[in-house]
């Protein structure tokens, strides 16, 4: 985050004076570094009309394009929300963990962990997808659920496909989220607090 | 009116309140349906969730705190007050807007209960509540969570049953009645929370209780909840062939509990915490006891761990740089909790009564002696005859022992979720009985420690249809008026007291009796008091029976009652003959009233819950 080359002051205009030197100095390394003038000649290109990007060759002919779900923002915020009461999670997320030992961070971690347990167990009914144990060998027959199960590594043939079970995977039977009252607003996640 | 379709059981707990009920319709003989109602509760402002427990709990908010429309619930769209999760989590930060244990105050006699007085430390300008309207709220909350869930079955159409402590004197039985009716609990039965248990152990067993007890079987109940420690015991005998259950005695009223427990861990580790030179502010303290909860219930479920870490978040979003870190021990646990509250000791060891100082007749009247099986010996103790009059026991007991010999023992409460100390109780009762040549007493096992008592109370409605065995006992103590010696007065000194029974020991539901031997003048308009004793030991006396004297600890002193005679077809000042009578109704409260020796008129004797302080 300290890195200048991300630093917004490159945003400020350069006044007349500064692009005198700036233009000689472009000109002279225009010659000497290719890749160099491959920069100037992309940013020539953006500031004329560019011309349309070729479109990826994979792209289907005419599949229907997918309705995509919006997400309510208000569940979200709700979760976060029991994620901070219970969990402390925004305060620690938020925290510069740099200056502090490990112990310190170990101590906070059992309060982010404790209730980040606690509002998953109080609100969500989580499962593992496959009961065998991680390491195990797998078959999947046909018609398995692809997206219950991720393929990986060697994806070739086809099914029964037989290999061995990296992750368990979870899944969220149940949600129990607070009701919510129609005024309230979800943007608040933790008041802040006067203490009188 | 159509019968009940449903049964409900309410545990009015001092820290938890719950809901269950029977599905009376859809169960058979000693196959039930039934179950929990999740409750909706604020547990933040403007979030509703339903969870099976609410807690006791009643916060007072100021009119700027919350923002408008943050307090709807499903069933109403503005409260004034908050009650459950939210109440008790905002009370953690303002406890003086927050009403806690208002059934511990509703039997304190030293407070008038129906006064405005909680919370007991809240600045002026907070609109205080009694602790019977704080009962009132939560009553109501669980009445309109049924309506809500159950449009088609209306909550004064259904049998309700409201648990309370067996050690529950007779006013504060009334208040809690009243709270029920003024709630809007139209039909109303009271039962006594260890019996609830033990009616939820016969559900639970689903008809195989018949072969876990026999006749001549004492099962000791032991009630450990969060404020309160509850002790009964209930009797098996044999009639017609059909096993029966009679509770033949109930414990004092002990308030100690789980909080208790937990407060004392948290400032063990606070005392560690400032030696290490980390003092802590309120707010850290109460987040400290919850923490010394958890860290508890862990060190004493599982015995292989040897401490647990304990962290206390700071209050600001700095979290990492604020929280404070340290460790509760086993060691530190088993000191505190298991040599603090139940320590292993001999039969006759007795609760040790310190005298008080006047000044905390305020709070609440805590248990001196924190030693729940000190206070078990001495319950133990004080009934070893009460069996003597119940029928096929004749006889029976050990004429040389020096308590009450229990052979099985039922817990309940949350407390005893730890294995080590259900192990520990049942161990010390154990001793007591080894060291009296007695069999060890059985562990019944298979009630659901939390909410076995609104489970309980909720298969009760059923059994009361006949459909199950139902636990006998009555009225668990006799009770007496003070009446004082015809003697010359002596300057300086107080005219010697008699007592007069005016309910025998044993008094079911239903039943009434009338004392034929005294009439006592009472004088219109102007109120009459009486001094009032209940005794939990005296089975034999009768209905008249005057008392010259007693042992110290044979009769305790109750609420006063009081009389006042209306003037309507009187003089003011006129004295009439009224004759007692007392009657225990079918909710299961005491009814004294006085009836005049001529004509029909009958006024209600009240309870004078106003409260004196008690020398």
């Amino acid at each position: 985050m300290t890195d200048p080359k991300s630093n917004p002051v490159n945003n400020v205009k350069p006044s007349f004076f500064r692009r005198i030197p700036l233009a000689f100095g472009a000109f002279f390394r225009t010659f000497s570094d290719v890749d160099y003038a491959t920069r100037i000649d992309k940013l020539r290109q953006d500031i004329e009309p560019a011309p349309v990007p070729a479109k990826p060759p994979e792209e289907p002919p005419k599949a229907a394009p997918p309705s995509l779900k919006e997400a309510t923002p208000d569940a979200a915020l709700q979760l976060l929300s029991l994620l901070q009461r219970d969990a402390r999670l925004i305060d620690f997320a938020m925290e510069n963990v740099v200056s502090y030992s490990d112990t310190d961070i170990g101590a906070a971690a059992r309060i982010v962990h404790e209730g980040c347990r606690k509002v998953l167990n109080e609100h969500f009914t989580i499962k593992p997808i496959r009961e065998e144990s991680e390491g195990s060998s797998i078959t999947l027959n046909e018609g398995f659920d692809a997206a219950a199960t991720r393929l990986t590594g060697n994806v070739v043939g086809k099914a029964p496909f037989r290999g061995s079970l990296t992750h368990r995977g979870w899944r969220a039977s149940d949600t129990r989220l607070p009701k919510l009252t129609g005024s309230h607003d979800a943007s608040v996640l933790v008041p802040a607090e006067v203490e009188l | 009116m159509t019968a009940p379709r449903f049964s409900i059981g309410i545990d009015l707990g001092t820290t938890h309140c719950a809901l269950a009920y029977t599905d009376m319709s859809a169960s058979d003989g000693e196959k039930t349906s039934h179950g929990v109602l999740d409750i909706p509760q604020l547990t933040a402002p403007g979030a509703v969730e339903a969870q099976p427990l609410l807690p006791s709990f009643l916060y007072l908010p100021h009119s700027d705190e919350l923002a408008p429309g943050e307090l709807g619930l499903p069933w109403s769209s503005e409260q004034r007050d908050i009650v459950g999760e939210l109440a008790r989590s905002r009370g953690a930060t303002t406890p003086i807007r927050l009403v806690s244990s208002a059934k511990s105050w509703l039997c304190h006699p030293g407070v008038d209960r129906r006064a405005a007085i909680l919370p007991s430390d809240a600045p002026e300008e907070v609109a205080r509540v009694s602790p019977l309207d704080a009962s009132v709220r939560y009553l109501t909350h669980m009445r309109e969570a049924w309506d809500y869930a159950h449009p088609d079955a209306p909550f004064n159409q259904q049998d309700v049953t409201v648990t309370i402590p067996a050690s529950f004197d007779p006013a504060a039985r009334e208040l809690t009645a009243e709270a029920a009716r003024a709630a809007g609990y139209d039909s109303l039965t009271l039962l006594e929370e260890p019996q609830s248990a033990l009616y939820n152990w016969i559900q639970a067993s689903q008809g195989r209780w018949r072969k876990e007890v026999q006749t001549g079987d004492i099962i000791l109940v032991i009630d450990v909840g969060g404020g309160t420690s509850d002790f009964s015991l209930i009797a098996v005998v044999e009639r017609e062939g059909n096993l029966e259950l009679h509770r033949v005695a109930v414990g004092e009223h002990i308030l100690l509990g789980g909080d208790n427990m937990d407060l004392t861990l948290a400032h063990v580790v606070a005392r560690k915490l400032a030696a290490n030179g980390t003092q802590l502010d309120p707010w850290q303290m109460r987040a400290l006891a919850y923490a010394c909860r958890a860290a508890k219930e862990n060190l004493l479920s599982d015995s292989d761990v040897q401490t647990m870490p304990i962290v206390v978040a700071s209050r600001g979003s700095k979290l990492i740089g604020g929280s404070i870190r340290t460790d509760l021990t086993r060691e530190e646990v088993t000191a505190v909790i298991l040599e603090g509250f139940f320590p292993q000791v001999d039969a006759s060891a007795r609760p040790a009564i310190r005298t008080r100082a006047a000044l905390t007749q305020l709070g609440l009247p805590f248990a001196q002696d924190a030693a729940v099986t000190r206070h078990l010996a001495a319950f133990l103790a004080r009934q070893v005859a009460a069996l003597d009059e119940l029928e096929g026991f004749a006889g029976r007991a050990d004429p040389g022992a020096g308590f009450l010999h229990p052979t099985a023992v039922l817990f309940n409460g949350g407390v005893f979720k730890s294995g080590i100390l259900a192990d520990r109780t049942i161990a010390t009762v154990n001793s007591w009985l080894a060291a009296e040549n007695a069999q060890p007493a059985r562990l019944l096992t298979g009630a659901d420690l939390d909410l076995a008592v609104a489970r309980g109370a909720a298969y009760y409605g059923y059994v009361r249809r006949g459909r199950g065995v139902r636990i006998r006992g009555g009225t668990a103590r006799a009770f007496y008026v003070a009446v004082e010696s015809a003697m010359p007065a002596i300057p300086g000194m107080e005219p010697p007291v008699q007592a007069l029974c005016v309910a025998p020991f044993g008094m079911e539901e239903g039943t009434e009796a009338e004392l034929q031997t005294q009439e006592f003048g009472l004088v219109v308009g102007e109120p009459v008091h009486f001094r009032f004793f209940g005794s939990s030991t005296r089975r034999q006396d009768q209905i008249g029976t005057m008392l010259d004297y007693w042992q110290p600890d044979e009769l305790q002193e109750l609420d006063e009652i009081q009389a006042t005679l209306p003037t309507e077809g009187r003089q003011p000042g006129e004295v009439v003959q009224v004759r007692l009578h007392a009657k225990v109704t079918e909710a299961g409260t005491l009814e004294l009233s006085a009836v005049p020796r001529s004509g029909e008129e009958r006024w209600k004797v009240e309870f004078d819950v106003r409260g004196q302080p008690t020398q």
